[in-house]
């Protein structure tokens, strides 16, 4: 089976991050920036490789972010949303 | 693994569960108020225990394991769980059985930590709870395929409403529940890798398995912690990691994403969505629209928040004075009953008084717990935290701190109860330790009478500016003091926020109003055994040596006896304060509840009558005060450092006794008095002795 990939390829283009995701936009988790911290719990909480999120809403003071992913809703810092890279749908 | 059991020995179940599944819904429905509560030992978390019937009568035991995402663990309660659950946990026996709730309406992040208890090889069965919200949203479930593919039965119900329980009775009692008919499907190279560390492992067969899976599934920190006390098994372990890695297999990523994809598949065909993938918002969505929103979100906060205040200090009100009623009356009719002698003085002025002290309480502490109980099971709580992280994680706390820490505004012995549900231990730590310094409601008839005595005639609003300022004192303290233990003593890396938003649902009555019932139980049993005794011994230290005639008619009792005392002791150390030993009196006897303060005074200036902050009498005789040079006593630095003293000192003993229970230690309660009483002092010495300098009096 393969294994995650810790970073894209930086050959391709810019990864985009889920931070970047507007309200309302999908995107498909390629990878993490495993530098930051230790992604095993993200990966439990359902965020795999593949696995489609979606921004849903910004709370009031800008932070956090609340996103649907398998169905049910997980809020993310900012910060940490950025370690995790996406491909947009 | 059969469940063949006599008559008469009782079946050890435990269940488990994501949090926000209803599995404390599901244990209190079937408990009732059968359930003992108490610490595992050497951590801060929760033992829950409770007794119910099968549908053959036979007794069971049911354990409420804490609310986990997973197995691999991130927190002391992950570790409980999966403690008690491999047979680790000295004092708890391996469960028999396993009841698995999980939300229908989210069933795929909920079979995560199920695909892990079926490795238990124990019988379980799948509570599928909270149907009718799926239902709601569209989600119809195929519960006999979904037993087939889980090798389990599965029982749906809706624990809230009682549904589905003796179904679930039914099961349990049957006697062909064994352990599940499936293993969930693993690459097959890690499945060798596990099963030949199983072998070298030194624990009993029936858990090798499992166990040898969550070691190879380990980082680099948690090995080297483990390797401390089992260096040989960690080799193994990393050797076989890096087996593994040389195949190309990540064993942590590469196990989860298996049995991600194994439950993807299982639901793909067993979960329908009417509507397709993007049905039709849901009631939770629409309602979050709201709720969540930029000005209306604001709004419903601040007017829930509010709405709890009210009840809190209005109706909690009627309730308080009856007791107060009653405990004086208790006190009249043991002095009019007993014969005159120290007993009688014990029994009404220390005992009652004291047991009256613990009850007077409970009014607030319940009508606090019901609406937190409220707020949590709604899932509305989780939506206060999503809007108040932001403000809370500036100072390194997490949003779920909020709740707690504004419920201390009332009283900080249910906050303090309340931030069980913080999972990250340094932060539910921090949380506690600057709890107090949230103004309770006990430091009002303080301030009242400060404010009263330093400005008799001022308009109502320069008072509540006053009394407002305090408030902000103690809240800006309390968020500074937090940011400053996160620094330092309590440093760690930031744990992620990672919040669940649930869908709403209306809540249990029954499980609110049973938790609110559990929770002040704690607190009497807890609390009420510290603050009687205590009570008691203040009681004594105020009313021996007995004073001699002369001295009782002068009003001297109370200077003579150990309380006098004590206060002349610590007249040195306050008079930096402006504080002479009267006040220090005041002070001792605050030790026990803010609010003796008052009555105490009272004595100590032997006023007459009814003495509460309110009473003119106490007040004048305040004003009036002077030291022996002529010079006023309650200067106006003296009444606000005063207040300021109050805001920051630690002077409760139910709170004391609520953080010991709590933290499961003296450690903590004991640090938090000596820093909140340097705060205090300090505070106050800046206030008297920089308003000095500054040419105030």
């Amino acid at each position: 089976m393969k294994s995650t990939a810790p970073l894209p390829s930086l050959e391709t283009q810019p990864a985009t991050r889920l931070s970047e995701l507007a309200v309302g936009e999908r995107g498909k988790v390629t990878g993490f920036d495993a530098a930051s911290y230790d992604p095993g719990r993200l990966l439990e909480m359902g965020v795999t490789q593949g696995a489609t999120i979606e921004a849903v809403r910004v709370a009031p003071l800008g932070d956090p972010i609340d996103f649907k992913v398998r169905g049910y809703h997980l809020s993310l810092r900012r910060r940490e949303a950025t370690a995790i890279y996406i491909e947009r749908l | 693994m059969s469940s063949v059991q006599s008559p008469q020995s009782v079946r050890h179940i435990a269940i488990a569960g994501n949090p926000n599944c209803g599995k404390s819904t599901l244990f209190n429905a079937l408990t009732g108020l059968r359930q003992k509560v108490g610490n595992y030992p050497g951590v801060t978390v929760e033992r829950k225990v409770g007794r119910f019937h099968g549908s053959h009568g036979e007794p069971m035991a049911l354990l409420d394991l804490p609310g986990s995402y997973s197995l691999q663990v991130r927190s002391p309660d992950e570790a409980v769980s999966r403690d008690v659950l491999l047979g680790r946990q000295p004092d708890t026996p391996r469960p028999e059985a396993l009841i698995a709730v999980v939300d229908a309406s989210n069933l795929e992040r909920n079979l995560y930590l199920v695909a892990q208890l079926l490795d238990l090889q124990l019988p379980t069965i799948l509570a599928l709870n909270m149907i009718d919200v799926a239902e709601q949203n569209g989600i119809r479930i195929d519960v006999e395929g979904l037993s087939r593919e889980l090798g389990i039965p599965v029982i749906p119900m809706i624990a809230s409403k009682g549904v589905g329980l003796v179904e679930l009775k039914q099961a349990l009692s049957r006697a062909t529940l064994s352990a599940p008919a499936i293993r969930p499907p693993m690459p097959e190279a890690m499945e060798n890798e596990a099963l030949e560390l199983a072998r070298k492992l030194n624990v009993p067969e029936e858990v090798a398995f499992p166990e040898a899976v969550l070691l190879l599934t380990l980082g680099n920190e948690a090995l080297a912690t483990l390797a401390e006390n089992d260096p040989g098994t960690i080799t193994e372990t990393v050797a076989a990691q890096g087996r593994l890695r040389e195949q190309g297999v990540e064993p942590l990523s590469t196990l989860i994403e298996a049995r991600y994809a194994w439950i993807g598949d299982l639901c793909a065909r067993v979960v329908k969505r009417l509507g397709g993938e993007n049905a039709a918002l849901s009631v939770s969505d629409r309602l979050d629209r709201y709720l969540t929103h930029r000005y209306w979100g604001w709004a419903a906060f601040i007017g829930a928040m509010a709405l709890m205040f009210v009840c809190i200090f209005y109706v909690a009100q009627g309730p308080m004075d009856w007791i107060d009623a009653g405990i004086a009356a208790s006190q009249d009719w043991v002095q009019n009953t007993l014969p005159e002698g120290e007993v009688r003085d014990l029994l009404s002025d220390g005992a009652i008084a004291g047991v009256g002290g613990v009850v007077m309480f409970l009014p607030q502490i319940l009508i606090l717990f019901f609406f937190l109980g409220l707020l949590e099971d709604s899932g509305y709580m989780a939506r206060a935290a999503f809007l108040m992280d932001r403000v809370m994680s500036s100072v390194g706390l997490h949003g779920k701190s909020f709740i707690p820490l504004l419920s201390s505004v009332a009283c900080a012995i249910p906050g303090i109860m309340a931030t069980r549900t913080i999972e990250n231990e340094k932060d539910r730590l921090a949380t506690i330790l600057v709890a107090p310094l949230m103004s309770c409601s006990a430091r009002i008839p303080v301030y009242s009478l400060m404010i009263a005595v330093l400005l008799p005639a001022s308009s109502a609003w320069a008072k509540a500016a006053i009394a407002i300022s305090m408030y902000a004192l103690g809240t800006f303290t309390a968020f500074g003091m937090a940011w400053l233990f996160k620094k330092t003593l309590l440093k760690g890396e930031t744990p992620m926020l990672l919040l669940e938003l649930p869908p709403y649902r209306l809540p249990s009555m029954r499980s609110v109003i049973t938790r609110m019932l559990e929770r002040g139980g704690i607190f009497v049993r807890r609390a009420g055994t510290v603050i009687l005794a205590l009570s008691i011994l203040l009681w004594a230290l105020a009313s021996y040596p007995k004073p001699s005639q002369a001295d009782a008619d002068e009003g001297l009792a109370l200077a003579n006896s150990y309380a006098g005392r004590l206060g002349h002791l610590i007249e040195p150390t306050i008079a930096p304060l402006g504080y002479d030993w009267k006040i220090g009196i005041g002070l001792i006897a605050s030790f026990a509840a803010r609010e003796a303060f008052v009555g105490t005074m009272g004595i100590v200036y032997n006023v007459e009558g009814e003495v509460d902050e309110d009473a003119t009498p106490l007040q004048e005789t305040m004003r009036k005060e002077v030291h022996a040079d002529g010079t006023p006593v309650y200067t106006p630095l003296v009444c606000i450092g005063l207040m300021v003293f109050y805001v920051l000192a630690m002077q409760c003993i139910s709170t004391v006794a609520i953080v010991r229970r709590e933290t499961n230690s003296w450690r903590w309660p004991l640090f938090q008095i000596a820093y909140m009483t340097a705060l205090a002092w300090a505070g106050a010495f800046i206030v008297y002795q920089g308003g000095r300098l500054l040419g105030f009096q």
